[in-house]
């Protein structure tokens, strides 16, 4: 999509700029740019992820329950979410429901996850981007600017000015930024309540949880919970402060780091209520997860069906370091519906790593593959993104509305057909509060960080009820948390889960009670 | 020099670019005791000056400017001695023709990605110690499991288990998968002491982990070990008993968290229904698979535990019903029967 006039190629000189490796990020990852700075654009870019560790290839012949405790290791920022969905794969193949209280808990643990990772993520990653030391360094102007701008949602977190706020964020010095130091650890003990440690959990199995279901257990949570509330109460204004200041301040940022609206979801938060892990079932109780499933083209919810989510998925190659599987191997030739499922379908993948020079003009350049979406409609393999994951999540729940949670402990998330509204309970220091995540009018930088702020307050509120619905479960005496299963000789399943940073898959194939393929696909690549 | 003989500056150059997750960087955030912050902002007294280097949390705005300090210790120009810290395992790059597994920064004359097996050839004996964060980095960890494509191995594989630093100090090696929070911050902290003069070598086991924090076991330290000892086992993990049944194997795996917690006392692993799958071991993770069986020694001693665990427990729930009652002279009665003699007229 040309969101500028095109400058013809002979007028431009470009300089190469390179950043390897990138920081403040989790992974290997270098970004190649040509700039054109007489026009001020990025003409080309190509990123490069320099590191293989072959998961796919090390896990075959294994047994399927090890599939969670290895998964996990693949990141050591949301291995958690690993975890979860290779349990919600296992649970397919396998065909055991957990019990509801174990679903809770990991909804719980799921939600901290959340909590901690786009605060750690958010507050002393991202935000050293908008900082004062930095600003300083990149843009005093702007800084000039942000001393005189009057912040104003000052009344609600205390910051007068909007330099204020940037110098809040100063990494190890600022005061927010210690702060959100702290609320990561606050949320990882939450975490570490419902799964055992962090980030690789140790009470999640295929088939439920170990954690011991008491009434301290979730009274620990909800404790800290209240206390995180008051936080989340002052850094969404805070965070929307900055940004707005962004737009206003430096006219046509909205059009930096800007993509088509190309937004896939593919659902968080399993209702226990209506999740039976079958495949034959997975539209309706896809649906009925609290952080709706979607596909988001220009705008427009293009289906909320896991299935057609699921039989989308391709696989590509081009500019990776890897073999094609054209010759391989098919796994899966019919979905348990019937359906076909096409070669390219993470089902059928076949990981063959030909390790070779890096080519930045031609390519290969990357370890990474280039997982598309086949629309169905216009035959288009599309390059959907996550929009760092929340913004997604945001923009399929909201357009499908769908969730409507209310606790009665005064917390609740309703999805309207164009916003989200995040209502946080009253606590000791702060009264109830109501934020509404309205669609933005674009999917660039700016949104993908506000949203990153708002999933926060989302998922705060959701604990809230998932909390309520897992202490009336132990206050009826319901406190069983495992459910036995068997190994099947041979089955599939697939787990579909919102990582942190959004989409994430599973597919799993056994035969003789040993993984055949196992290919994860989470949201980076 | 501090007026111990010991420096006052140092770097810690990490290099996450192993065959690893970053789950151990990620860890350390977490630590409280002592929190990142504390080492960083000079909170612990007596410890050297500290610039952290670490990909995840360094400021800088990444490329040639986040290299520039490993550049520097290349070429002897840091102007203070460095702690060279490595997260992931070593891969073989001997295999791959051409191409790289994983690479740390480019070659500025080439262009090419530069390997960390070029950074660790270069910089480890530069450092002044080499500390490996985490199993995978230690002993290979998970992505040196059978059939990897990768060949990968742990750090005293790669340079040798006798290497010794600059500083002549062996690889110190703290494992664990993740690293837990606090053992980490806790072993750069005494190197930070040692480092200013302050503590003597850092006391080491044969595979190279600090011995006060790794020389216990899991089942050493689990609060569930009572119901091991009555021979009480958990069948499902249901159960808040013992889970050598279903998967622990703590009793021969050499970790502190059942005892320590997670983070601040919080979570664990078998403690709190999390099996150990012995993430901190050499052996890790083969020598455990399938991770939810048995392992085979549990049989033998569960067994022998089981046939005198139910009669001491019998045993045990009699003395635990008297104890259980209140003594008989505590009363509302109009006399006095604890045994003094009172002196009031009656």
């Amino acid at each position: 999509m040309a969101i500028r006039e095109e400058v013809p190629q002979q007028a431009r000189n470009l300089v190469e700029m390179s950043w390897d490796p990138i920081t403040r990020i989790v992974g290997n990852l270098g970004i190649y740019t040509k700039i054109d700075f007489d026009n001020r654009e990025v003409v080309e870019c190509k990123s490069t992820s320099s590191i293989f560790r072959g998961y796919s290839v090390f896990m075959k012949g294994k047994d399927p329950r090890d599939s969670h405790f290895i998964t996990s290791r693949i990141c050591g920022i949301c291995g958690d979410n690993h975890a979860t969905c290779s349990c919600y794969a296992q649970q397919m193949a396998y065909g055991v429901k957990p019990p509801p209280l174990a679903e809770w808990i990991v909804n719980l643990g799921e939600a901290a996850e959340y909590m901690f990772d786009h605060c750690i993520f958010q507050d002393n990653l991202v935000f050293v981007d908008f900082c004062e030391q930095l600003v300083r360094e990149t843009n005093p102007g702007l800084l000039r600017r942000a001393e005189q701008t009057e912040a104003p949602h000052a009344d609600v977190h205390g910051y007068r000015t909007i330099a204020d706020i940037m110098r809040a964020f100063n990494p190890f010095t600022g005061d927010l930024y210690k702060e959100a130091l702290q609320m990561a650890r606050l949320t990882r003990e939450m975490f570490c309540l419902m799964e055992g440690r962090h980030v690789h959990p140790s009470t999640l199995y295929p088939g439920g949880v170990g954690t011991v279901a008491t009434p301290q257990l979730f009274t620990d949570y909800l404790t800290r919970l209240m206390r995180f509330m008051d936080w989340v109460k002052k850094i969404v204004p805070a965070n929307d402060d900055v940004f707005d200041f962004f737009y206003e301040a430096l006219p046509g940022y909205e059009e930096v780091g800007r993509r088509r609206v190309l937004l896939g979801c593919w659902g968080s938060f399993q209702d226990p209520g209506v999740c039976d892990y079958r495949y034959q079932t997975m539209n309706e109780w896809g649906r009925a997860m609290f952080v709706t499933p979607g596909v988001v083209v220009d705008g427009e919810l293009v289906t909320t069906a896991l299935v057609d989510i699921n039989l989308g998925i391709r696989i590509l190659l081009g500019s990776s370091y890897y073999e094609d599987w054209e010759n391989e191997e098919m796994f899966v030739e019919r979905d348990p519906l019937g359906n076909p499922v096409d070669r390219r379908h993470p089902w059928n993948q076949t990981t063959i790593p030909k390790p070779q020079r890096r080519d930045l003009e031609k390519g290969p350049y990357s370890w990474v593959m280039s997982p598309r979406w086949y629309d169905r409609r216009t035959g288009d393999h599309l390059a959907l993104d996550t929009g760092g994951g929340a913004l997604a999540r945001l923009w399929a729940t909201a357009l499908a509305g769908l969730v409507d949670i209310r606790s009665s402990f005064g917390a609740g998330v309703r999805a309207t057909g164009e916003s989200v509204e995040i209502t946080l309970p009253k606590t000791a220091a702060t009264p109830e509060t109501r934020f509404e995540w309205k669609i933005p009018r674009w999917s660039n930088a700016i949104e993908r960080d506000r949203a990153r702020i708002y999933f926060i307050a989302y998922s705060a509120a959701a604990a809230v009820y998932f909390v309520e619905k897992a202490l009336g479960l132990v206050h009826a005496g319901e406190t069983k948390v495992f459910e036995d299963f068997e190994v099947p000789e041979e089955g599939i399943g697939c787990g579909f889960h919102e990582a942190v940073r959004g989409v994430l898959s599973h597919h799993l194939v056994i035969r003789d009670g040993k993984i055949a393929n196992y290919h994860p696909y989470p949201p980076t690549p | 020099m501090s007026e111990n003989g010991g420096v006052e500056e140092v770097y810690i150059l990490w290099i996450s670019e192993g065959m690893s997750c970053d789950g151990d960087s990620v860890s350390i955030t977490a630590a409280t005791l002592p929190s990142l912050e504390d080492v960083v902002l000079g909170n612990i007294p007596g410890l050297p000056k500290v610039h952290l280097h670490n990909k995840v949390l360094h400021h800088s705005l990444g490329g040639e400017e986040f290299l520039r300090p490993f550049r520097q210790a290349l070429d002897d120009e840091l102007g203070a001695p460095f702690v060279l810290v490595i997260e992931g395992s070593i891969p073989n790059e001997n295999i791959n023709g051409e191409g790289y597994w994983t690479s740390f920064g480019n070659d500025p004359a080439t262009g090419e990605p530069l390997t960390i097996n070029w950074w660790i050839d270069r910089l480890a004996p530069k450092a002044w110690a080499v500390v490996a964060a985490g199993t995978c980095a230690a002993y290979g960890g998970i992505h040196a499991m059978a059939g990897n494509p990768t060949g990968c191995m742990g750090l005293a594989d790669y340079l040798g288990w006798d290497f010794r630093s600059a500083g002549g100090i062996p690889i110190v090696n703290v494992p664990g998968c993740p690293v837990q929070p606090d053992n980490f911050m806790e072993t750069v902290t005494w190197l930070l002491y040692q480092a200013a003069g302050l503590a003597p070598m850092i006391p080491l086991d044969e595979q190279l982990r600090p011995t006060w924090l790794f020389g216990k076991t899991v089942h050493e330290g689990c609060d569930r070990a009572g119901y091991y000892e009555q021979g009480d086992f958990a069948l499902d993990y249901n159960s808040p008993k013992c889970q050598v049944k279903i998967g622990c194997w703590g009793p021969v795996v050499n970790c502190n968290v059942t005892k320590r917690g997670w983070m601040d006392g919080i979570g664990g692993c078998p403690n709190v229904g999390g099996i150990c799958i012995g993430c901190t071991m050499p052996g890790f993770p083969d020598k455990f698979m399938p991770f939810m069986d048995q392992p085979p020694g549990g049989t033998v001693s569960s067994s022998f535990t089981q046939a005198y665990g139910a009669m001491i427990r019998r045993l045990r729930s009699i003395t635990n019903r008297t104890v259980n009652k209140e003594p008989r002279w505590r009363h509302n009665r109009g006399e006095l029967t604890t045994g003094y003699n009172p002196r009031w007229p009656r």
